[in-house]
């Protein structure tokens, strides 16, 4: 085992977790990615065999889904994979084994910064963030998007709690963004 | 302080007053008042002074379309200028100050203008300040910059903040009268999302203002049961103080709401306002009407205001301007403020009516066929002089006169997308053309309907076709009983023979400035626009253009309609730059990008630089160094000597995987990349389809389908998006698959003659680093630190023996430190931007400054390297003629022939003797440092044939920095030209 | 403006990034014998219609498709919005 030890995006070595109002805000570090994006002509081979790996059909566009391991669509014919890291730190070169060679894998996990916002009036916060029609959702919903000039994903997982990536090196700027409007919203 | 214009009634809570001052003196009012209202309740008619001639004017309206009463509102840092007090909310402790007026606003210096106003006419400025010419920028301009504008601002900071949003609705309603109530509450019940704005913080239009009855109660009762329906159904928000500003493509709105305006002070982290953007799928236009003046002589007077206004401020805020009011209509509107104003018990000088056939009003005299030739007051109306029917004159004193010359529907939202408005002859206005923008309806007044009972059966039936469009089915609306009366009117635009008959109040342009600039023929409306200032400024003539286009015609001999309008722009009403700006202002302007060694960084004291939104280190000082380049100088040395690290995260990394991989690569890189083994990197020049060079970096191959490719920090971005144009739109059946991985790899260079010794001591045991394992130019994926997976690259941007070392991103931190730890024994240094820019230079590496959008592979010295023997992005292009003459730019170095003198970048290359003119120009110098290898500045830059001049001393000339000495030209490999060090 | 994106439906223009004349797709074969002349028309020649134009959009800030966009360049109407790759195969762009 090495020696190395981790800090957040935020750079501090424990996850952030702010409340305002309704609303409680917290930083992500057990999250493991790996997208997968199918080869030429596999697509459905690799809609297949990622249906398997998630335990419920891939996703559709705009959609996240799945059980332990969740996926949502970044574009076609392309998914992000999600999974807790403390157990799948390898995620990607596990998936790029297990794939067979129908889709190209590639390690994402710390090109993102994670933040769940969980409690009530979400879409108030959202609607201030980006231009998705949050307060559509009713949760499965995953947008790729813009936030502060940011280019973000906005996962759904229930209209109570929602997660959002940004690039991991502007996670302070998101992580500020997402606090002055929860406070300007509640 | 006594409201002795207070009436009974109106829509303001008398159980709370409000305390207030205007120009330091103070008043009472009530919640639901405007600025406005509570100081005519306070017998206040003079609130501001005009912008030319600084003649004394009152409020003329009771909304958003004031021109007359602007003020400063607030204090300090919220000073804000040109705040209609008619909108103007008020509330407990407000300060506001008349503008425009020195010292005092009864008493202004500056008034002496109106004396002087027979050389202040249409097109004063353009005649005046033309000669001599040399008297402009002493003169004139500090002149007219000291005179002109409206209201002054703090100067400081503003100390809110703004927010926006992003809103989504089957259905917008712009406006909360009658129409727009009746439209949204049919929406609403039959599901659609409706999203219902008012600029006003009360909704319900003119039920508000007026005194007929809807469904057997008062109007207003029914507007606030209405708006409480409204806001209990889940699928529509109702948004009061919020002003639609604009009509975009495609169903998009601007809308500004106003959180906290009706505040002192917003509430702990509320922003002031926010500006929304709202999706719609259709849209309803029903923002009513706006009233019309009718010019005549000194018709400016405080005290003088439209009709309608004299309603609102009767009605809905139990106020009279005057205990006297007198009535000057062309229609039978006008008659219907004098019925209030007698129901409430003001007394009514007269209804001066130009048509002979005015109706009988009731317990007040009517005037038929009269028109008002004088007013009297200098600080506020005191009478008025009236030329009747049969040509007689006669005096009526009066405190306040109500105008009406007929409503105009308010059209501006139906013409932002390039629609042009109709006339409707009926009612003598412009009403919403035929192009209207794409899913818009228009309804009630706003469409030239003037009823209440039209406004509810126009917005109803636009409600249905709507919910028809959108699918959805709604029962046959139970419309409410409302007045049905017929609009009356003969158009009547101004008093004919007046010396000075204001048309627009805002800008003091008269009916004869108009006829002026026809004569000297301005007869297109955009040139009388901008040759008047008629429908400037911050009313954009809303309550004057109609006039202004009457009197046009009449002197053209032509139509209204013939004459046309100008065009109307958003924002419908001023808006503050602060809204526009958001949140993105002061250091949140743009995002920040730190790099994984940040935090690490900041420890060690290091000086950031901003390297498009990254901050860089840009060096390490060490105690006791007073000059950067102490600090830069010691980080070269050191690490040409022994070894240095720095964090290189920014690069760009794109991942690309596939079959087609490697073909990939052959077309987006000039030179060639199918050969390149598996554990190889391969550097690679990327062209503009143009032959122009766009970026460079390496391709690291980690399989037969995988590579790794870096492009610039600064390119990364435009990078990636050419990599998909290529993939998507030209070879769209090629199995290859891209996506960014910049931001999951912390990397790190680690430069110098220790390098390997220092790696060593991370590398895990399994994997060998040595020359001959691990030559130049190999890559592998490995672990480190007992574990740890990571990717090791050869690669050298310094010219020394070199490594780029990456691990996942959240070790980046622990690794940098480890990296630090490790290299203790060789006296490792951190080094910054600066001492990577100096260490390729003295290599003669290309950077930005060279890939600078004008140079080929050819002017980079890798002309060679463009291989013909396969397709790629630029190739055919690069092989222009233009682009391959003999004496083509080449990349060189140079060095000063006296070696205390600079080389700076930007610097131009002059042969010997020859004149320094863009003619004789040889090249140019693009990157320099001070090279404390060589002990002297160097530079490296583009000569015309290039090393073929090796040798020769040239001229360096900057004739704006006055520079001018000589340089020689050198290899730009001023460092190991031989490659020595970095195969060691 | 919004752009009807064929996967994900109506979306912002402020997510795209526009690069020009869908024309763009058409490049030339490098081996012809007028190669050079085809690329300096590919590369410079420009239709600059009033009315409908076909032109390339990047959706960067979201599922980074390429589309080819027909839109009047006069009343800013779109009236059709394809994957550009799917065009791309189209006219003939395979391997």
């Amino acid at each position: 085992m090495h020696d190395l030890v981790a800090i957040t995006p935020l750079g501090a070595a424990e996850p952030r977790v702010d409340t305002h109002g309704p609303v409680t805000l917290s930083e992500i570090t057990d999250t493991a990615l790996a997208s997968v994006a199918a080869r030429l002509g596999q697509e459905e081979q690799a809609r297949a065999w990622l249906g398997t790996t998630l335990g419920v059909a891939a996703p559709d566009p705009a959609r996240v889904g799945g059980k332990d391991l969740t996926a949502f669509w970044m574009g076609p014919d392309q998914w992000m994979v999600e999974a807790p890291y403390r157990t799948h730190e390898m995620l990607a070169p596990d998936l790029a084994r297990q794939a067979g060679g129908v889709a190209s894998v590639t390690e994402q996990s710390d090109a993102w910064c994670r933040f769940d916002l969980a409690g009530d009036g979400l879409a108030d916060v959202f609607e201030r963030l980006c231009p998705a029609d949050v307060r559509s959702f009713k949760g499965g919903e995953a947008v790729r998007t813009s936030i502060d000039h940011l280019g973000c994903f906005l996962i759904c997982r229930t209209p109570e709690h929602f997660s959002v990536y940004g690039p991991r090196s502007s996670a302070g700027s998101l992580h500020h963004a997402l606090l002055v409007v929860m406070r300007s919203a509640h | 302080m006594t409201q002795t214009n207070r009436l009974q009634g109106g829509m303001i809570d008398r159980s709370r007053t409000l305390s207030f001052r205007f120009d330091g003196k103070a008043f009472q009012g009530h919640p639901g008042d405007t600025l406005a209202s509570a100081l005519l309740a306070n017998d206040v008619r003079l609130m501001g002074r005009s912008f030319k001639y600084h003649r004394p004017r009152g409020p003329m309206t009771a909304g958003s379309e004031e021109p007359n009463a602007i003020v400063e509102l607030r204090t300090g840092a919220r000073q804000e200028p040109n705040t209609r007090a008619t909108t103007a909310e008020l509330f407990d402790g407000l300060v506001a100050n008349s503008q425009n007026r020195w010292p005092s606003l009864r008493f202004d210096a500056m008034g002496v203008n109106d004396w002087l106003s027979p050389f202040f006419a249409a097109g004063f400025y353009y005649k005046t300040f033309m000669w001599p010419a040399k008297f402009w920028e002493k003169l004139y301009e500090p002149m007219i910059r000291r005179a002109a504008g409206l209201g002054s601002v703090s100067f400081e900071p503003d100390p809110d903040s703004y927010d926006k949003g992003f809103l989504y609705c089957d259905l917008l309603v712009i406006g909360g009268g009658p129409a727009g109530l009746a439209t949204a509450l049919r929406a609403g019940e039959a599901g659609a999302r409706v999203i219902l704005a008012d600029e006003d913080f009360t909704l319900g239009g003119r039920l508000n203002a007026e005194t007929h009855e809807v469904a057997g109660m008062a109007g207003h009762a029914w507007a606030a049961q209405a708006v409480a329906r409204l806001a209990d159904m889940p699928n529509v928000r109702v948004m009061p103080r919020t002003t639609i500003l604009g009509a975009f493509d495609h169903g998009t709105y601007g809308a500004l709401e106003r959180v906290s305006d009706h505040l002192a002070v917003p509430e702990k982290g509320k922003p002031r306002q926010i500006l929304w953007r709202i999706y719609s799928k259709h849209a309803l236009l029903a923002a009513g009407a706006t009233e019309r003046p009718i010019a005549f002589e000194n018709n400016d007077r405080p005290g003088i205001m439209l009709a309608g206004a004299v309603r609102s401020y009767v009605n809905r805020w139990a106020v009279t301007p005057a205990q006297n009011v007198a009535i000057f209509t062309n229609n039978d509107d006008g008659h219907r403020t004098a019925t209030d104003l007698r129901t409430r018990g003001v007394n009514v000088a007269a209804v001066i009516d130009t048509r002979p056939d005015a109706p009988d009003g009731g317990d007040f005299e009517v005037i038929r066929g009269g028109v008002i030739t004088n007013t009297s007051g200098r600080l506020g109306l005191t009478g008025i002089e009236v030329r009747t029917a049969d040509g007689g004159q006669r005096k009526i004193s009066c405190g306040a006169l109500g105008v009406s010359g007929g409503w105009n529907p308010n059209v501006a939202l139906t013409c932002h997308q390039g629609g042009r408005p109709a006339w409707n002859t009926d009612i003598a206005a412009f009403v919403p053309g035929s192009t209207l923008p794409p899913n818009m309806s228009v309804a009630g007044a706003a469409n030239g309907v003037f009823t209440t009972h039209g406004a509810f059966h126009t917005g109803a039936k636009a409600a249905s076709q709507i919910l028809d469009h959108l699918g959805l089915s709604a029962p046959a609306p139970d419309l409410p009983e409302a007045e049905d009366g017929p609009v009356n009117l003969t158009p009547f635009w101004h008093v004919k023979d007046a010396k000075r008959a204001w048309v627009d109040q805002q800008n003091d342009v008269t009916a004869k400035d108009v006829k002026l600039a026809h004569q000297e023929n301005f007869v297109s409306v955009e040139h009388l626009k901008r040759y008047t200032t008629l429908g400037m400024a911050t009313d954009q003539g809303k309550t004057s253009n109609m006039a202004g286009l009457a009197i046009m015609a009449e002197v053209a001999g032509k139509s209204i309609p013939e004459v046309g309008t100008t065009m109307f722009r958003p924002p419908y009403t001023p808006t503050a730059i602060g809204a526009f700006a958001g949140r993105s202002r002061d250091k949140d302007f743009r995002p920040v990008r730190k790099t994984p060694s940040h935090v690490w960084a900041e420890e060690k004291g290091a000086v950031f630089v901003e390297v498009g939104m990254w901050l860089r280190a840009q060096w390490f000082p060490q105690p006791g160094e007073t000059h950067w380049r102490e600090s830069v100088d010691r980080e070269v040395l050191q690490t040409r000597k022994s070894v240095g690290i720095c964090d290189v995260t920014t690069l760009g990394k794109i991942d690309v995987q596939g079959a087609d991989a490697a073909d990939f690569l052959n077309r987006i890189y000039c030179n060639g990349f199918a050969k390149l083994p598996v554990g190889k990197t391969r550097y690679g020049l990327m062209l503009r389809e143009d032959g122009i060079a766009m970026d460079d970096g390496t391709a690291a191959r980690l399989a037969d389908d995988h590579f790794v490719v870096t492009t610039t920090t600064a390119n990364a971005v435009g990078v990636y998006r050419h990599m998909e144009f290529v993939r998507q739109c030209l070879f769209p059946d090629m199995d290859v698959q891209l996506i960014s991985t910049t931001e999951a790899w912390a990397q790190f260079a680690v430069a110098g003659p220790n390098a390997r010794k220092l790696l060593r001591k991370v590398v895990d045991d399994d994997y060998d680093v040595s020359n001959e394992g691990f030559p130049f130019m190999a890559c592998a994926e490995i672990t480190v630190c007992g574990g740890l997976r990571a990717r090791l690259f050869r690669i050298s941007f310094s010219g020394e023996l070199a490594y780029e070392i990456a691990v996942p991103t959240r070790y980046g931190d622990a690794m940098i430190r480890k990296l630090m730890q490790a290299g203790e024994e060789f006296d490792v240094v951190p080094y910054g931007t600066e001492a990577l820019g100096v260490m390729r230079i003295e290599k003669g590496h290309a950077a930005g400054n060279e890939l600078n959008g004008t140079t080929t592979a050819l002017n980079l010295g890798m002309g060679r390297m463009v291989s013909k023997k396969k397709d790629s992005i630029g190739s055919t292009l690069s092989e222009r003629e233009g682009l391959n003459e003999d004496d083509a730019l080449k990349l060189v170095g140079f060095k000063p022939v006296d070696n205390s003198k600079p080389v700076p970048a930007g610097s131009h290359l002059m042969t010997k003797g020859s004149q320094v003119d863009a003619a004789h120009d040889q090249g140019y110098v693009t990157s320099a440092c001070y090279s404390p290898n060589l002990g002297c500045h160097i530079g490296i830059g583009f000569l015309k044939s290039g090393h073929a001049r090796t040798g020769e001393v040239i001229r360096l000339v900057s004739p704006l920095t006055g520079i001018d000495h000589e340089v020689e030209v050198v290899s730009a490999h001023f460092v190991d030209p031989e490659g020595e060090r970095l195969r060691a | 403006m919004m752009i009807d994106h064929p996967t994900l439906g109506p979306r912002d223009a402020a997510e795209f990034v526009y690069m020009g004349c869908a024309s763009l797709i058409n490049r030339p074969d490098w081996q012809a014998e007028d190669a050079l002349q085809q690329f300096i028309d590919y590369g410079y020649q420009r239709d600059n219609p009033s009315g409908a134009h076909r032109e390339l959009w990047f959706h960067e800030g979201g599922d980074r498709s390429w589309l080819v966009v027909t839109r009047d360049t006069v009343t800013h109407a779109i009236t059709q919005v394809e994957l550009a790759r799917d065009v791309a195969r189209r006219e003939g762009r395979s391997k």
